[in-house]
């Protein structure tokens, strides 16, 4: 039972470890990392499956020291789902890696060092400890930090500075209020502070700071209005596997922390923070999709995607705070989840689509790419789904986590944030379009050079690059499985949301993980 | 003490931010460094002081602490913070000096693509 809830840290730590000490056996660290990945993701299912048939959390407590004093590792269901989508995008990426990462960065320690940022994004979703929470997120901005910066393009460069320094300043504010925490409460075990801040604690405006001072932490890492501008600076840098699973996971981790400490601790000033939160959540959606609306390279454009969407699962846990009817708090943060686990499988599907229209046409700008539906309907097809789904076209699944949310937030009476929610949605849809309009429906750009490395076409016509076809078939393995999901969450979307409706019940009754966590009735 | 310390994380806080802001990446590196030493500063700070505590250890023959305990979770705190903290830091210090070679300056607005 225990055991699974340490091996998806075990299994990538394995791997790496291993990976580190074969440095020269490139074939080697390929076959770990696919087998790690895919052992990540069963350890990861039957996690999930063990929590749903016996509706419960799993604890364990690291070192046999009971609960405030040692480390608590532990699972509920949003954590499980969490470990699913981590192992199924660590899979896909990696297999998308095995014909995608240029050879140099490849033997420079790649695959090693995407086990380890995997193991910090488990660890984020298991710990039950916010100064161990503290470490994963460490462990994990370190390998990104070598990750974004590994190869060392001057763009690299000029992301990845922006990326370390906006994200050490996040995690010194995430430093200073654990810090704080601990003297205020005396505790950092997350039920053991969940029970003392379980009605109006002792110093309540105190608390509520502190409150504010995880927003800011952790917003910067989830790229929360206004502290997300170094993500669409850096995501469109590094190798298109890089960005993917940066893209799916990182922010998803800042959001996960969000749920986390305001549904289990920052519970008591609702109409406060919780109302914060919703505006944030508004503005996050309505600049991340201007800001789309004004690019013209690819990534750039699902990177301020990613920001706009992160707005659409806050907006979850900030009606979450802000109604009393418990039946319309679950729904509000399934809803949250519910778009979690479509966003994370999408957003990286379409990072990796873009990697393949740049082996295809050449180019992330679209204004240099042109032709592909007319040579390549398949792979335009390939796009199309993740794309509508981004956009929320129905019965795939963004339709119906933005059906949750909206549901939701009409039964609380947030007409604002319906309306916002909507013409954000159709924003995207115009987004998309344009990607698709220029990158796949209008003619191959006859003028202008055919970028670096691209063979030289013969006229406007002629079929661009096709010699270059097989060599994008491998790739299309992981983006065919994850569009596959992506319309199987649409269609079995009843199931599925059954599951983060129970999530969300986990989270709304926080008396479960506190009596898990500490073994005693609250 | 307490008050002592407190003025001197917000001096540390807030000249580490004023360094962040300054276009000169070294600068930005030690403004970095002075927010890392004000925050673990502020664990220690906050995690109570005391004067003449003793070291948490029960002395053999008896199960509860006589005198007043300094509180050590804090310090094992700070310990964990500024060995991350180490290395983190020596990464950021190598890209911004990979940085500087690739650019041939290091004031932040030559970085603009």
């Amino acid at each position: 039972m225990n055991l699974l809830l340490v091996l998806p840290l075990i299994i990538p730590l394995t791997v790496a470890a291993i990976s580190l000490a074969a440095w020269n056996r490139l074939r080697l660290q390929q076959y770990l990392a696919v087998g790690g990945t895919a052992a990540l993701l069963i350890a990861a299912l039957a996690l999930v499956a063990s929590l749903w048939h016996g509706d419960r959390i799993i604890v364990m407590q690291v070192g046999s020291w009971p609960a405030p004093y040692g480390i608590t590792l532990v699972a509920d269901l949003l954590s499980g789902i969490m470990v699913v989508l981590t192992g199924l995008m660590g899979l896909a990426v990696t297999i998308y890696s095995l014909s995608s990462m240029d050879r140099p960065r490849a033997s420079f320690g790649y695959y090693p060092l995407l086990n380890l940022l995997l193991m910090g994004v488990c660890g984020a979703f298991l710990t039950g400890d916010i100064f161990n929470l503290y470490v994963w997120f460490e462990v994990m901005l370190m390998s990104s930090f070598v990750l974004l910066a590994l190869g060392g393009e001057p763009a690299q460069l000029r992301g990845a500075i922006k990326y370390v320094t906006l994200n050490l300043i996040s995690s010194a504010f995430f430093l200073a209020a654990v810090g704080i925490l601990y003297g205020v409460a005396g505790t950092l075990n997350m039920a053991d502070l969940a029970e003392k801040f379980n009605d109006e604690p002792a110093h309540a405006g105190l608390v509520t700071t502190l409150g504010m001072l995880f927003l800011i932490a952790f917003g910067i890492k989830a790229a929360l209005f206004p502290l997300f501008f170094w993500l669409p600076a850096s995501y469109h840098t590094p190798p298109v596997a890089i960005s993917a699973i940066f893209a799916g996971l990182l922010t998803k981790v800042g959001v996960y922390a969000l749920i986390r400490v305001f549904t289990l601790l920052f519970v008591f000033e609702q109409g406060f923070t919780h109302h914060l939160l919703l505006i944030l959540a508004g503005l996050t959606m309505v600049t991340g999709v201007l800001g789309a609306a004004a690019q013209n390279e690819f990534r750039r454009i699902l990177s301020f995607h990613i920001v706009s969407q992160i707005g659409y699962m806050v907006m979850g846990l900030a009606i979450f705070g802000l109604t009393t009817s418990p039946a319309l708090k679950v729904l509000a943060l399934a809803g949250s989840i519910f778009y979690i686990i479509h966003h994370i499988v999408v957003k990286t599907n379409l990072f990796l689509l873009s990697g393949v229209a740049e082996r295809l046409g050449g180019s992330f700008d679209l204004k240099r790419l042109g032709g592909l539906y007319k040579n390549y309907p398949g792979v335009s097809l390939l796009f199309l789904i993740p794309a509508l789904s981004l956009a929320g076209v129905p019965p795939l699944s963004g339709f119906f986590a933005k059906l949750a949310l909206v549901q939701a937030a009409l039964a609380t009476q947030h007409y604002a944030i319906v309306a916002i929610a909507l013409v954000v949605g159709l924003l995207t849809m115009f987004s998309m379009t344009k990607i698709w309009a220029e990158a796949f429906w209008k003619a191959a750009p006859a003028d202008g050079a055919p970028a670096e490395g691209a063979p030289v076409k013969k006229g406007p016509q002629a079929a661009p690059l096709i010699q270059s076809a097989p060599s994008v078939r491998r790739l299309l393995v992981p983006i065919g499985a994850l569009a596959a999901i992506t319309i199987m969450i649409g269609l079995a979307a009843e199931p599925i949301f059954e599951l983060t409706v129970r999530a969300a019940e986990q989270l709304v009754n926080r008396e479960q993980y506190i009596r898990a966590v500490k073994g005693t009735a609250p | 003490m307490t008050t002592y310390l407190a003025i001197l994380i917000g001096c540390l806080y807030a000249a580490g931010i004023y360094m962040i802001l300054r276009r000169s990446l070294f600068k930005v590196i030690l403004g970095l460094v002075l927010l890392a030493h004000g925050a673990n500063l502020l664990i220690f700070t906050a995690g109570g002081l005391k004067r003449d505590a003793q070291p948490p250890i029960i002395a053999p023959g008896q199960f509860a602490p006589t005198a007043t305990l300094a509180d050590p979770l804090p310090q094992a705190l700070i310990l964990t913070a500024i060995v991350i903290g180490f290395g983190v830091l020596a990464f950021a210090l190598v890209l911004f000096h990979r940085a500087y070679q690739t650019f041939g300056s290091d004031d932040s607005d030559d970085l603009r693509e």
